[in-house]
């Protein structure tokens, strides 16, 4: 198993998704944004977590120009899976290669703690060591983290499975951090290889840190790849 | 040369969370009768040409491509 990790200036979780992965036993590789290939063996390409070309104009906006996106592009579109984290989820949203965009968050405020997440659609390979209906607890560090999609869309999302999790309570009721369109914080692609999330899994994989939550998820990549 | 001012703001119906705060902050300052406040961001561009028209439509693809996020946000491009 192999994962490719992607690195723009202003990235900074890079590391952390690869101690991750290497943890659960994959080999790992980071790319910098101004290659215009990914390595042919990649399994998962991870666009990290972090703050791309410094949030400027809008979160993921100037990283979709990069040189290695349109081999992301072509990866994707081949089937390959991809996997955005927070600022990769938003990276992915500019790019076109998931539905809807990352608004500023409505409380205005950057927003860094643990939050519950509820597992809305495990019939795909990132959740399916879940069921429906879990609750998870996996850190949330972001500032434009408010998920918007309008009416017809979401009713895409809903008719296609795509939302994969919802922010709740720890009992799995919706509690709202910042505004996302029906509390959502995670969706993929129609065709189920592009997946993208706000919260961050990787930092989820030790007890001793809060939660080891993050596991379950990622250890769904690495049966299927 | 021609500058072109393109006004960049969240769509009609997509929730304004700082025009909110804003609109929030001149209500506690008593400025009443304040309607409705949108925030959104100029971006000036001067360009090397005397062509509006080409002026124009390559400032309108730069809106499309990356000045605006199409899902969320609306552009207007004024040319001086």
């Amino acid at each position: 198993m192999k994962v490719a990790i992607l690195q723009f200036p202003g990235t900074n979780c890079e590391y952390d998704t690869q101690h991750a992965f290497e943890s659960l036993g994959a080999t790992t590789e980071i790319i910098w944004h101004k290659s215009e290939t990914i390595p042919s063996d990649t399994n998962l390409l991870v666009v990290a977590g972090g703050f791309s070309y410094g949030d400027y104009l809008r979160s993921g906006a100037i990283a979709k120009f990069s040189p290695v996106m349109k081999a992301v592009q072509e990866y994707a579109q081949k089937g390959g899976k991809v996997l955005g984290i927070c600022n990769g989820f938003q990276v992915l949203t500019e790019s076109g290669l998931l539905p809807g965009a990352l608004k500023r968050n409505d409380g205005l405020h950057f927003i860094s703690k643990h939050h519950h997440l509820k597992v809305e659609n495990n019939d795909n390979i990132f959740l399916e060591e879940l069921h429906n209906g879990d609750v998870v607890n996996i850190p949330i560090a972001h500032h434009d983290g408010n998920y918007y999609i309008n009416d017809a869309g979401l009713e895409q999302l809903k008719a296609n499975n795509q939302i994969l999790l919802t922010y709740t309570d720890a009992e799995g009721n919706a509690q709202n951090p910042n505004g996302s369109v029906a509390s959502i914080a995670g969706v993929c692609n129609k065709e189920k290889n592009v997946f993208g999330l706000m919260p961050h899994p990787e930092r989820a994989m030790e007890v001793i840190l809060g939660s080891d939550d993050g596991k379950a998820m990622l250890q769904g990549f690495m049966k299927s790849c | 040369m021609i500058t072109a001012i393109v006004n960049v703001s969240l769509k009609a119906g997509v929730l304004d969370s700082q025009g909110k705060a804003v609109h929030h902050a001149l209500d506690s300052l008593h400025f009443n009768g304040v309607e409705d406040v949108r925030v959104g961001k100029q971006i000036v561009l001067k360009i090397n040409t005397t062509d509006k028209e080409q002026a124009m439509k390559d400032v309108e693809k730069m809106c499309e491509e990356i000045l605006a996020n199409t899902v969320i946000e609306d552009y207007s491009i004024e040319l001086v």
